[in-house]
């Protein structure tokens, strides 16, 4: 059970004379979810690439699901969904015709059937028929995520699935990722903004010039540090407690795992 | 294997195919500008134009043909360019399907879409007077003709969607070609240009591709002049889908 599903050893990467890898080496058991962290320019979108045979590595292995990103990339996208920054969504197609088309392309059987299903569990169901250029920054990556779960692909990776986006569209995205782990996707997402990762991962990896510096559960990162002391502090909302508060709570976007707000007894 | 390539190719054709018809104004302002030119060369300039045949607008129509693909394969290119650089084109990559499916995705859509634009400019001529003696099997050379340049200008509009870096650079690559058939005999027989014009404009494939075309409805169609448009459009097309293989694993990798 808790075989590595992605192995990454001594990768490097090049581009020019400026190197972006230089040497990583990387676990992430099945699973779990695994952020990706780094600060801009750190490597991460370059290693999801690599990882998702999309560029090539210049050294050093890299495996996914049991096959080489290398020697045997069909096999590898049979296994992994991308989604992100650089995956994106058709603005001119409605939101259920995005996912019919991956669901015709990954040769799932009732692509429509499929289609309504995940616009259900995304709560995209009222919007599924509208263009996704008048979609929200939110709910284009909620589609985006349905998108990469069509044919229920073993492995999906998120790249900064929450970069540009307003609290609530942040709250929307982490409570679908929730879900994601809910069925046992192996997830790896890279995200630069630490609460992030320490909200939705389990198991976390800093990528710092070109190599993983730290990789283990945030458990294990914590005993990494001094012994927590205990002080007095004075607790304040924050100031996206308050946000939310003056703004109202997200919409009926509730995910179909928890039960809605009107439905408790 | 193969039938799944088939299917998946056609899941990507339907798409493109609705961004086609999601914006019917690009398939008719591929024909509006073409319609122009031959409104304004037959009822403004044709009167002076002396060509030796009874019909200007049937003289005319062939160029008229080859400037409303140059112009229809732009929105290819810009298509595609749009989907490298929206991040469409890199999921389509990451997924189980074949890599070259997205490609022939563009180009059977942009055939079908130039088809569409070419019927609309033909309806405008029969409008305007023309009138073809053209055999059924003549007229399926004409459509042979056009699909084949269709196609070649595809393969080349490609290779401008997936190299340029703009939206403007990834269009404007069709600018040459609408104005190369004005330096050939689309508008006015050669006979009258300077030497090193006439030269340039009897040599090279625009006035080989027009001649053919012209000759298939006239209904005196010349074999050599068919076969040199046919080796014409066909030559283009190996080198611009060379081409642009190449320019998509260089920058694909």
């Amino acid at each position: 059970m808790s075989a590595a599903v992605i192995d990454v050893h001594g990768l490097e990467k090049a581009y020019g004379d400026a190197p972006v890898l230089r040497g990583v080496d990387l676990t992430v058991p099945r699973g779990s979810i695994t952020a990706l962290l780094g600060s801009n320019g750190a490597g991460k979108t370059t290693l999801v690439r690599i990882l998702a045979t999309l560029l090539r590595a210049d050294a050093g292995s890299a495996s996914v699901a049991g096959f080489d990103v290398a020697t045997q990339p069909a096999q590898v996208r049979g296994a992994i969904s991308l989604t992100g920054q650089f995956a994106a969504v058709d603005e001119i197609l409605s939101g259920r015709e995005n996912l019919v088309l991956v669901a015709r392309l990954r040769h799932v059987p009732d692509p429509g059937a499929v289609a309504d299903e995940l616009l259900e569990r995304f709560s995209l169901t009222e919007a599924g028929g509208k263009r996704v250029a008048t979609y929200s920054g939110g709910m284009r990556r909620r589609l985006d995520i349905a998108m990469s779960l069509v044919g229920d692909p073993p492995v999906i990776f998120l790249d900064e699935p929450t970069t540009g986006l307003d609290p609530q569209g942040r709250a929307e995205v982490w409570r679908a990722v929730g879900e994601l782990a809910r069925q046992g996707t192996t997830v790896l997402l890279t995200t630069q903004y630490l609460e992030e990762a320490e909200q939705l991962a389990d198991q976390v990896a800093i990528l710092h010039e070109g190599r993983v510096v730290v990789n283990g559960t945030i458990a294990e990162l914590k005993r990494l540090l001094p012994p927590a002391r205990v002080e007095y502090v004075e607790k304040q909302p924050t100031l996206e407690e308050v946000f939310l508060a003056v703004v109202g709570p997200v919409r009926a976007t509730a995910p179909a795992g928890e039960p809605a707000p009107e439905a408790t007894p | 294997m193969t039938t799944h390539a088939i299917s998946e190719t056609a899941a990507l054709t339907g798409r493109t195919l609705r961004h086609v018809t999601r914006s019917p104004d690009t398939v008719i302002t591929t024909a509006v500008t073409p319609v122009a030119i031959m409104l304004l060369f037959v009822y403004v300039l044709g009167g002076a134009i002396s060509t030796g045949s009874d019909s200007y607008v049937g003289y005319l129509l062939p160029g008229i043909l080859l400037i409303t693909i140059a112009s229809g394969v732009s929105y290819t290119a810009y298509r595609l360019f749009m989907d490298v650089s929206t991040g469409v084109f890199e999921r389509f990559r990451s997924m189980p399907i074949p890599r070259s499916g997205v490609l022939w995705a563009h180009v059977t859509t942009s055939v079908t879409a130039n088809l569409v634009s070419l019927a609309l400019v033909v309806g405008v001529a029969l409008l305007m007077g023309f009138r073809s003696p053209a055999s059924p099997l003549a007229w399926l050379g004409v459509v042979t003709i056009l699909v084949l340049f269709t196609l070649a200008l595809t393969w080349l509009a490609v290779i401008a969607g997936l190299s340029a870096s703009s939206v403007e650079g990834a269009s404007a690559f069709s600018y040459p070609l609408i104005f190369l058939p004005f330096i050939s005999s689309a508008f006015v027989p050669t006979e009258t240009m300077p030497t090193p014009v006439r030269v340039f404009a009897e040599h090279q494939p625009v006035t080989v591709v027009v001649d053919a075309v012209r000759g298939l409805l006239d209904g005196h169609a010349v074999a050599s002049d068919v076969w040199g448009a046919v080796a014409w459009c066909v030559g283009i097309l190996v080198v611009g889908w060379v081409l642009a293989a190449r320019v998509y694993r260089r920058s694909f990798r």
